[in-house]
């Protein structure tokens, strides 16, 4: 494997290998929670945290978990992140953790942040496996923020909680039941992978006009 | 593993043997370390998260009493009402209502929780009851996971919400438009039959079983 710098480090899971659009990892609290911007941020901010300091511990101990205890171990840390997390946002957001139920005690099995140590964390330093993290932690909010936005905006018609269009619109309120999330996450798909497509033949036509000009 | 253990048998260069010991320390040694922090972790954020609950729950009696001066916390215990829990109960682990009182000093009425399954999930309501005059102060549900947009309006549709101050008990739950004027009417909200008709239950449910208990403590306490 070519070795790869920080900066690619970083922003590997941010764009190129977006742990929901790209890799398909997640997809439970991406469908289950983003049904407001609020509830997107919270579950984004709890992943992120329990992410980034599980790459971190997980990295920091890599020499002295023996190869068989070391998915055991993995999910220790990451559970004792979760429980910590779950209890910093039903002390800090109450209604917000509320909202989330069971969701943010599912952060356990998030196969993102398992994955992450499995393939990253417990083969590189802290500081690569750190920048992984939060690459991959960014990506994902981006992500669940993009359908919050979405789903808020068409479900309820507000933003955040901010009315956006007045006391005469009518919210398509299938954006924010289950069926909506499904929605959402196929169109978004959908429209990376027609950018993604028209991306590819024009990089093919630039190839064979350099090829044809060489000749 | 097996071709490496036989003597003479070479095969690709392997980490070695680690000891059972080991395997148990480290996970052992984890498990204490995990269980540490999140202890840790409990004790510190216990006090604001009780907060919040005796918050809300603050809140919801005062809203469902409709701004009681102050209020008292009885216990129901084998169907009567004591100020105090009986010596050996665990105090939390009661059933409680809250009897409200006004600035003179006089009951305006008793808070009662209770919760039954809805659609989605459990339902869980708070009204007030007058035993006085047998009527509603007030309704608020407190937990429900009903379908945002139809069930949920339960929660959120005010006028749902505002039409069981001053009904009548026992209630008796019509279709929207289908009442004829009974002051024990409640309208369910189209598209949330069975969501408004689990409110409707419960509050019967509850003073069912606690409406005796109710009307001789508002003369005792």
């Amino acid at each position: 494997m070519r070795k790869t710098t920080p900066r690619e480090d970083f922003l590997a899971g941010i764009w190129r290998e977006n742990p929901v659009l790209v890799t398909a990892l997640g997809l439970c609290p991406t469908l289950a929670v983003t049904n407001s911007v609020a509830n997107s941020l919270a579950m984004s901010a709890a992943t992120f945290f329990v992410l980034v300091g599980s790459s971190f511990l997980v990295s920091s101990v890599r020499r002295w978990v023996p190869n068989e205890v070391r998915i055991s171990t993995y999910i220790l840390i990451i559970a004792t992140f979760v429980s910590v997390a779950d209890m910093a946002l039903a002390a800090l957001v109450p209604d917000i953790h509320k909202a989330l139920g069971a969701f943010i005690a599912l952060i356990v099995v998030n196969c993102i942040i398992l994955g992450r140590q499995e393939a990253f964390a417990s083969k590189n330093p802290v500081g690569r496996a750190v920048l992984d993290a939060a690459g991959n932690g960014i990506g994902f909010t981006i992500t669940l923020l993009l359908m919050g936005g979405i789903r808020e905006v068409l479900g309820k018609g507000s933003f955040l909680g901010v009315p956006l269009f007045g006391p005469h619109y009518e919210p398509w309120v299938i954006m924010i039941l289950p069926p909506g999330g499904f929605l959402t996450l196929g169109v978004i798909l959908l429209s990376l992978s027609a950018i993604q497509r028209r991306r590819t033949r024009r990089a093919e036509a630039a190839a064979t006009g350099a090829a044809r000009r060489a000749a | 593993m097996n071709g490496a253990d036989a003597p003479g048998v070479t095969t690709a260069p392997q980490a070695p043997r680690v000891s059972a010991a080991r395997l148990v320390v480290t996970l052992g040694g984890g498990g204490a370390l995990a269980g540490a922090l999140i202890v840790i972790a409990f004790l510190l954020t216990l006090p604001a998260i009780e907060a919040h609950r005796a918050e809300r729950l603050n809140a919801a009696i005062a809203e469902v009493l409709r701004g009681p001066a102050r209020y008292d916390t009885l216990y129901v215990v084998g169907g009567a009402l004591r100020r105090d829990p009986p010596p050996g109960a665990d105090p939390t682990t009661l059933e409680k209502v809250y009897l409200g009182h006004a600035a003179d000093g006089k009951p305006v009425g008793y808070a009662v929780v209770a919760q039954e399954p809805g659609f989605a999930d459990v339902v869980r309501v708070i009204f007030g009851y007058d035993p006085a005059t047998k009527k509603l102060l007030g309704m608020k549900v407190i937990e429900s996971k009903e379908t945002p947009g139809l069930g949920d309006g339960i929660e959120k549709n005010q006028t749902f919400v505002s039409q069981f101050t001053g009904r009548a008990t026992p209630l008796k739950g019509v279709k929207a438009g289908a009442g004829k004027g009974d002051p024990s009417e409640v309208d369910f909200i189209t598209g949330a039959t069975i969501s408004s008709r689990t409110v409707v239950r419960i509050i019967n449910n509850a003073l069912a079983r606690l409406g005796p208990a109710l009307k001789d403590g508002a003369e005792a306490p």
